[in-house]
């Protein structure tokens, strides 16, 4: 299971693409496994304001509901429209599947988010594996 | 891409026996073939069971339109054995297994003498004076003691808890049986539904093939010895009998959305000790022309005193939202009415389904509802169930 170096990652299973002071927010390969097939995704509207570590949407497979976790504070520049119609995508491809792209508000932030070695590491620890 | 048949490592086989003996979790005799197929495993009341393998839709849609293996070995199974098992079952049980011929099952439950429920079961009649009930995995050691307890004063009458002698598979869908008929020497069409036979089985003497289940379709259950090395025989010799019709096994997930589309009850859902049996709409099963069952007096006390209060609904979520297990159900006018017992996106009927308990009054079929989903009214209409019924064979 690959993350891209290029990504910063949570522990809640987001990642984060920078561009500027875009970044670009989806769910990680691990977590669309664990959640099985998705078939719902509700996110914010443009504008919106998010914070750091705050509940800023949720996705649904058939079995479960899992919140989405703001990595970094941003205002809401852009969402997935696509993923209303076809959330499987995510199971698809979920390192390319983005969910919303955020202004950052504070870049700092993302010094305390974890490089894809350390997501590695967290989710062996997790797993066990 | 790890390959996905492959079984585990001797050292991983071990980590896993170590981490459940741990957690206390117990095991079906094909625990290890499922982790052969990567499958995600869950505590289920217990139990380290499969939820999925390759994905819970594919499972899901297999049974609708080919064929699906479940392994539901952790189903328990009682014997009432003597002269006196039919008195007994009848105790016991509210459907009246005195209409049962030998090779016939039909769907009853024990209750507790308030009419609610100790478990739902199928009650199986073996041969004459031969009874054997399937309960479910979470009420074993419960319904076993509760049996032992109401019927330890009757005569004539021994009880067996066979529930570790045999691994259980499920073969459902409509290529059911075309799959297991190239593993028997039984005319499986001459099995109807809710009747067995016993045959040999992928080269095993006297097995038990009922054409029962859990899906809302045809389908077979089989009952075969728990040893680990015949079950896992037994199980691939069926994946291979059904892989021209593209046959996928099957976890629990796809067993609650396929059971849930077929408005089948799940014991601690829709039926439990709290609920009683015209709540739960099982009505028709409960024969109260039987001179005597335990909670017969209850159930004649509410039916006198004018039926339930609250009734078992369907609801098809009609604005955009998934209710799920546990969400509160308002009227339209914001009141809190009821809770839903088990909810889901339902993968055949492509709509976001559920059951719900809600008071007589609001029952209606096209009534409108709201489902508060994380603090949002989410609206609902109550429909008729089941919300999939399979379609009738033309033969």
């Amino acid at each position: 299971m690959a993350y891209p170096a290029g990504y910063k990652y949570t522990k809640e299973h987001e990642w984060i693409s920078i561009d500027g002071e875009t970044g670009t927010v989806g769910i990680t390969d691990y977590a669309q496994n664990s959640l099985g097939d998705i078939v719902f995704v509700d996110l914010p509207k443009v504008g919106d304001t998010l914070k750091a570590h705050a509940v800023f949407g949720s996705v649904e497979s058939v079995k479960a509901v899992s919140d989405l976790y703001t990595p970094v504070s941003g205002t809401v520049l852009e969402i997935n429209e696509a993923l209303t119609s076809a959330p499987e995508t995510i199971n698809t491809d979920a390192n390319n599947t983005w969910l919303v792209k955020l202004e950052l508000t504070d870049a700092t932030e993302l010094d305390s988010l974890l490089s894809s070695t350390e997501y590695d590491t967290f989710i062996s620890e997790e797993t066990g594996h | 891409m790890a390959e996905t048949t492959s079984q585990p490592t001797p050292i991983e086989s071990a980590i896993h026996a170590v981490k459940d003996a741990v957690a206390g979790l117990r095991k079906t005799a094909l625990n290890l073939v499922h982790r052969g197929h990567k499958a995600t495993m869950v505590d289920f009341g217990g139990w380290d069971m499969p939820v999925s393998y390759a994905g819970l839709i594919a499972e899901h849609m297999a049974v609708r339109t080919g064929v699906g293996l479940f392994d539901v070995s952790h189903m328990g199974d009682i014997q009432l054995r003597g002269p006196g098992s039919l008195a007994a079952v009848n105790q016991l049980c509210m459907n009246d297994a005195s209409k049962l011929q030998v090779g016939q099952a039909h769907y009853s439950a024990m209750l507790y003498p308030d009419g609610t429920f100790v478990d739902d079961v199928v009650v199986h009649k073996l041969s004459e004076n031969d009874y054997l009930i399937v309960i479910n995995a979470g009420t074993r050691e419960k319904d076993v003691q509760w049996v032992r307890k109401q019927i330890g004063h009757m005569g004539g009458v021994h009880v067996n808890d066979f529930s570790d002698f045999y691994t259980q598979l499920a073969i459902q869908g409509p290529k059911a049986e075309e799959t297991l008929q190239k593993l028997t020497d039984v005319d499986l069409s001459e099995i109807k539904n809710y009747w067995f036979k016993w045959g040999k089985v992928c080269g095993l003497y006297n097995v038990m093939i009922a054409r029962t289940g859990y899906t809302g379709e045809d389908g077979f259950e089989i009952y075969i010895p728990s040893d680990e090395p015949t079950s896992g025989r037994v199980w691939g010799e069926v994946l291979a009998a059904g892989e021209e019709f593209g046959i996928m096994p099957c976890g629990l997930g796809a067993r609650n959305t396929l059971r849930l589309e077929a408005a089948m009850a799940l014991y601690g859902h829709e039926i439990s000790d709290t609920i009683n049996v015209f709540e739960a709409g099982l009505g028709r099963y409960a024969k109260l022309d039987k001179p005597s069952f335990v909670g017969r007096e209850a159930l004649l006390e509410i039916q006198d005193a004018g039926g339930p209060k609250r009734k078992l609904v369907g609801l098809e979520m009609i604005e955009r939202g998934i209710g799920r297990d546990g969400y509160p159900v308002f009227s339209v006018s914001g009141e809190k009415i009821g809770e839903i017992t088990s909810g889901s996106p339902a993968p055949f009927l492509k709509k976001n389904i559920a059951l719900a308990y809600v008071p007589v009054e609001h029952s209606g079929v096209d009534g409108v509802v709201a489902v508060e989903i994380r603090g949002q009214m989410v609206k609902a209409k109550i429909v008729a169930t089941p919300f999939y019924k399979r379609p009738k064979k033309l033969v």
